[in-house]
């Protein structure tokens, strides 16, 4: 999963043009992942690596959202359980192959745990809607925005708000 | 920029460095031959290279100022300090004009001929009364200043003969040479200055030359420019240094060579290869460690001989690594003497540099971060700190300020401290200071006590000095320093007594490094203890001795005779409310009550349990145990920072991945204690205050045993005085010769009800304050001891029945704190033979009632039973006391500035006896108007004379309490009275009167 979701990135990366400031008439790449029957998107140049179940480290006394931290490849990664940190409850069919996406937020690597990652996809912005006021506060705040997919709605995930406000919550 | 410039560059502001330092020792011993050579040497290596580098201005001006020092070497000069300035003076042109050459790459536009004339006056008028003969040679040597030579084509004509005599003996060369020069400049309009030294100069470059010529090398590498440089432009000058041939070449001969050497023994590299290095290693380290955790749970391995091989290169490598990337702090403050002496120079002070433990080693990063703060600081110190010598002299303190510099390693950390005997900080400046930059108000200052006041130092745009000088004062200040010092993660504290100096203490903490951990278990999981914390391990065991034992809840252990307060991992942790509960379900660190809570069914709980562990940490002078449930073995860890989700929490102080892989946190001792609320240590500011009341000592905090006898009010007792606290079965006592006792360590203990509403009979445990002092023991039976707690003893009201020194305070309930000398007493007249007295007894002294300000008195006696004793009955008689262990820390804190009314010593003491403090004291420093009083239990006729000639104002037998009190209070009166002078001679009567 790993492979297939960083290839099909980096094929998708030239001609996505990834330049957040460019016009309107824009193609974004985004990682959709699934949370709680949620559609997620992270964009795509913010995933550094998804990542299959691992031995996660508690760490006492640390904020609900953090779930405790790794080892990726000789580097310490916070992980951080995405279910709370927007409010949902636990996952109760969890079968043990949640599954994690690695972004890196001021030199700092967080993995965040979501349910299960989907294929990457090239969303032009004519689908792309602000978030709407009436969302709950919490979602509010970590989305960027909206983008109606043909049989669903993809949230676009706020990546630094989304660890920023775990800082500001600890 | 050109490589070889930039190298040039580097080495340059090196050598720079060097000289400040060697200069400001120059003109201490001016006759230091081999420094001058040294100082010369340097500024010759500086000249010859600017001048293969094609930088004239520069050359110039290191060359006049070599002329001016080669007179100092050669014994023409005397250093005195109007030359060492004008050398300065040249080193900051030099200074100036490779800062330019490092901004544009070349030499930046400027005038020097106002100091070249200075220099050139100096080594005019020094050489005015030479010879003839030497005039006529300076003629010759006197070749063209570099400058010239850059303008003198002629110059070069003589290179031909050069190069004719290649194959000539230097001395054919030389006279051919000699003639051309003599031909050249035989109209030449020429100041005599004469440039002896250069013939030195010249000679090494002449042989450097001939040497390079014979291996057709090239001249080009940037360690051998002075050599390169002379041969392509300065023959002119050869003549010179064939001239005096002998001593020249002796000296060039040892130049040469040595400078190679020394290029060959180090050389740079860049700093973020080693950074690469280090990140490597500690890799490599991980990697290690993997493989030592497998090869361990295979049996028999044929990886087993040389993964042993490999653990010991890898350590070694470590080492090495570690190594390169450390430098002695002395590095750092090189430049410091020099500006001190600036300083004193400029304002007309007399002021001492101190460097101490120049070789402690710290990170060469933060060794860079940490150079202006602490420039910044020294120069404060010397500048706004040290007054004048008359300001001093009036101040009754020596002429010659002091600035002291200390560094030293203190678990995991590196402190730095800057001390000064100065004048302190003028506390009503700066409130006036404060209320004109609107940072408070007058209300809130108020409110705030001194040491809270100074922290204001720190804020942005604030500078106290009246008067801008060019050294400080300029409003760019402590701010900077503080963040400077807080952006690599270390802290600086400020003390300051007003009069007395201040003194600003740097921690630093070392991060980045590999350290030793020790590994434990607690609730399932694994975390890492810094080894550098951790003193001892003990193992607790259900029953017998070493158990772990509760006062109200509260864990404390026997380790052999003190009492070592406990806190349980697993609890602090929460770790089972993990287990229980939701996992990551992590709560709010707890209160230290909920703390005790959990505790109690902790130790309930796992009194079934096996044996558990404590490990013994050391924090500061605080030790505690924390309870873990496994130890395994040490393990050499990269301490990574944690994240900054995860920075807020103080029990961790880092995390790091173990050798099979796991992510595995670090505690942090520090962190541990705080959070469990033993020590003081909230914010920066408690802690200064907190401190600094340690120091100065006005409100020292003691430690107290509460304990309820008889009835329900609680008694209190200094823990200081209880060797131990034993449940003794009320069976088990016997009664012997009228004595209650009972078998305790084979050996009788009397035993003593607390008061007689203290039952002794019946067959319940009841608990025992045992007092012992060296071999023998005695028991004060009470009912309940309810908790340890650490106050202000502040006796308020003084106890009227027997065994009661009077009530306090102590946890928000009025307690009575009991006299121990009185049981002590009862036991036994003679039971504590040496201490026999019952100092413990209250009694309100005519000095505190008279005086409604409390008179600090400096106790210094090595006798902790003693000094236990006798503090609390100098408090319960009004005086604020400090005691001291020895006279060494007495005169620690008179260098830290705090001050007494009396100091009272004992004579008979290890490292400093009580007559050799006198004498310090009196003789050396600031406290020698502080009356003293000696104590001794030898009082013979000659230990009085021979305390009155050091010093001693009275000399009081030890044990003779009623003496003691009344001998203090009149000293005191004597002293501190009206009529003085008067008083003090009628005291001196009365004393003879008292001698005992």
């Amino acid at each position: 999963m790993n492979v297939s979701a960083q290839s099909a990135a980096s094929a998708l990366n030239p001609k996505a043009g990834m330049d957040p400031t460019a016009a309107k008439d824009q193609i974004r790449d985004f990682l959709t992942i699934l949370i709680a029957g949620q559609k997620f998107g992270i964009p795509v140049l913010q995933v550094q690596d998804v990542l299959g179940p691992q031995r996660i480290t508690h760490i006492p006394m640390a904020p609900p959202e953090v779930a405790g931290s790794l080892n990726l490849r000789g580097r310490i990664v916070t992980a951080i359980d995405v279910r709370k940190r927007l409010d949902l409850e636990q996952r109760t069919d969890g079968d043990g192959h949640e599954m994690s996406v690695v972004v890196e937020l001021e030199n700092e690597l967080y993995s965040l745990i979501i349910d299960r990652v989907g294929d990457v996809l090239s969303l032009h912005n004519d689908f792309y809607e602000k978030t709407p006021a009436t969302l709950d506060p919490v979602w509010r705040d970590i989305s960027m925005g909206i983008y109606r997919l043909e049989n669903e709605l993809l949230v676009v995930l706020d990546i630094p708000k989304l660890l920023n406000s775990v800082h500001i919550d600890s | 920029m050109d490589d070889l410039i930039a190298e040039f560059l580097t080495e340059t502001n090196e050598s720079l460095g060097e000289l400040d330092v060697d200069l400001v020792n120059l003109e201490q011993n001016p006759n230091d031959q081999d420094l001058l050579a040294k100082i010369f040497r340097l500024m010759h290596t500086i000249k010859g290279t600017c001048g293969f580098l094609g930088l004239p201005r520069l050359e110039t001006v290191a060359h006049h100022a070599e002329n001016v020092l080669g007179l100092f070497r050669d014994g023409k000069l005397e250093v005195t300090p109007a030359y060492v300035t004008l050398i300065f003076e040249s080193i900051d042109t030099v200074r100036v004009i490779l800062a330019g050459i490092e901004e544009t790459g070349t030499e930046p536009e400027g005038d020097d001929t106002a100091l070249l004339k200075k220099l050139d006056d100096v080594f005019n008028k020094a050489n005015g009364d030479d010879s003839a003969a030497d005039e006529l040679e300076a003629a010759f040597q006197d070749a063209p200043g570099p400058e010239e030579e850059e303008k003198a084509p002629e110059s070069t004509e003589p290179e031909a003969t050069d190069e004719d005599g290649k194959k000539k003996t230097k001395f054919e060369e030389a006279e051919s040479a000699l003639a051309a020069v003599e031909d050249h400049f035989a109209d030449s309009e020429l100041p005599d200055e004469i440039r002896l030294i250069d013939t030195e100069a010249m000679a090494e470059e002449f042989l450097n030359e001939a040497e390079s010529e014979e291996q057709e090398e090239p001249a080009a590498p940037p360690e051998e420019p002075a050599a390169a440089k002379p041969a392509k432009s300065t023959p002119p000058k050869q003549p010179a240094a064939a001239a005096p041939p002998a001593a020249p070449r002796g000296a060039s001969a040892e130049d040469g060579p040595k400078t190679s050497a020394v290029a060959a023994q180090s050389l740079r590299v860049n700093v973020d290869v080693l950074e690469n290095l280090m990140t490597m290693v500690s890799e490599l380290v991980l990697t290690r460690n993997q493989l030592l955790q497998i090869l361990r749970t295979q049996s028999e391995s044929e990886f087993t001989a040389p993964l042993q091989r490999l653990n010991h290169v890898v350590s070694e490598l470590q080492e090495g690594v570690m190594k390169t990337r450390m430098q002695p702090i002395g590095n750092a403050w090189a430049k410091l003497p020099r500006i001190i002496r600036d300083i004193s120079v400029e304002l007309g002070k007399k002021i001492d540099l101190d460097m101490r433990g120049q070789d402690t080693e710290l990170d060469r990063q933060v060794l860079d971060l940490i150079k202006d703060p602490l420039t910044h600081m020294v120069r404060n110190s010397a500048d706004h700190g040290i007054e004048t010598p008359e300001g001093r002299v009036a101040a009754g303190k020596p002429e010659t300020g002091k600035v002291i510099l200390n560094a030293y390693h203190e678990g995991g950390h590196i402190i730095i401290e800057i001390t000064d005997d100065g004048r302190g900080l003028p506390l009503e400046k700066i409130k006036t200071k404060i209320i004109e930059r609107e940072l408070a108000t007058a209300e809130e200052l108020e409110a705030m006590a001194p040491q809270q006041i100074y922290q204001y130092i720190f804020k942005a745009g604030f500078s106290t000095a009246e008067k801008v000088t060019a050294v400080s004062g300029r409003g760019v200040g402590m701010d900077v320093v503080r963040s400077n010092i807080e952006k690599i993660g270390g802290s600086v504290e400020m003390k300051s007594v007003e009069g007395r100096g201040s003194s600003f203490i740097i921690k630093i903490p070392l991060t980045l490094a590999i350290v030793s951990a020790l590994i434990v278990e607690s609730g399932g999981e694994r975390f890492a203890i810094p080894q550098l914390a951790v003193r001892e391990l003990v193992m607790a065991s259900q029953n017998g001795d070493n158990r772990i034992e509760t006062i109200k809840g509260t864990p404390v252990f026997r380790l052999r005779d003190a009492l070592l307060p406990l806190v349980s991992l697993k609890k602090l942790l929460r770790l089972e409310h993990r287990q229980s509960g939701k996992p990551g379900s992590a709560a709010p660190p707890m209160g230290k009550d909920e703390l005790l809570d959990a505790t109690v069914q902790e130790i309930a709980q796992e009194s079934g349990q096996k044996n558990q562990y404590i490990v013994v940490t050391q924090v500061g002078a605080y030790n505690f145990g924390i309870i873990v449930d496994r130890v395994f073995d040490t393990e050499e860890i990269v301490v990574k920072p944690v994240a900054k989700i995860l920075k807020n929490i103080d029990l961790f102080s880092g995390n790091t991945i173990l050798g099979d892989g796991s992510v595995i946190m670090i505690l942090d001792p520090n962190g541990i204690a705080k959070v469990t609320g033993e020590i003081e240590a909230q914010d920066t500011l408690s802690r200064e205050s907190q401190s600094e009341a340690a120091i100065f000592s006005r409100d020292e905090r003691t430690a107290l045993l509460l304990f309820k006898a008889g009835d329900q009010a609680p008694k209190a007792v200094p823990l200081s005085l209880v060797s131990r606290l034993e449940n003794i079965r009320m069976d088990t006592v016997e009664v012997s010769n009228g004595q209650t006792l009972v078998q305790y360590r084979d050996r009788l203990m009397p035993l003593l009800p607390f008061n007689h509403g203290v039952e002794m009979n019946g067959h319940d445990d009841k608990p025992i304050l045992v007092f012992a002092d060296q071999v023998r023991s005695m028991g004060l039976v009470v009912d309940e001891i309810i908790d340890i707690t650490e106050e202000i003893i502040d006796v308020q009201l003084s106890g009227h029945s027997g065994g009661i020194l009077g009530s306090a305070i102590i946890d928000g309930k009025a307690t009575d704190v009991i006299d121990v000398g009185f049981y002590l007493k009862q036991i036994d007249e003679n039971y504590f033979k040496d201490h026999d007295d019952t100092p413990f007894q209250s009694e309100t002294s005519g000095a505190s009632s008279k005086n409604t300000v409390k008179k600090r008195i400096l106790l210094v006696d090595d006798s902790p039973f003693f000094r236990n004793m006798l503090g609390p009955l100098l408090s319960a008689a009004g005086y604020d006391v400090t005691p001291l262990e020895n006279p060494l820390e007495a005169l620690k804190l008179c260098e830290a500035g705090a001050r007494f009314d009396l100091i009272v010593s004992d004579i008979e003491m290890p490292e400093m006896d009580g007559f050799a403090f006198a004498e310090k004291i009196k003789t050396e420093t600031s406290w020698r108007d502080i009356p003293m009083v000696a104590l001794s239990s030898h009082a013979t006729p000659q230990d009085m004379d021979r305390g009155r000639t050091v010093g001693f104002h009275r000399y009081i037998a030890k044990f003779d309490r009623d003496t003691l009190l009344e001998g203090i209070a009149q000293t005191i009166t004597e002293y501190y009275t009206a009529k003085q002078a008067e008083k003090a001679a009628a005291g001196d009567n009365a004393n003879e009167g008292e001698l005992i």
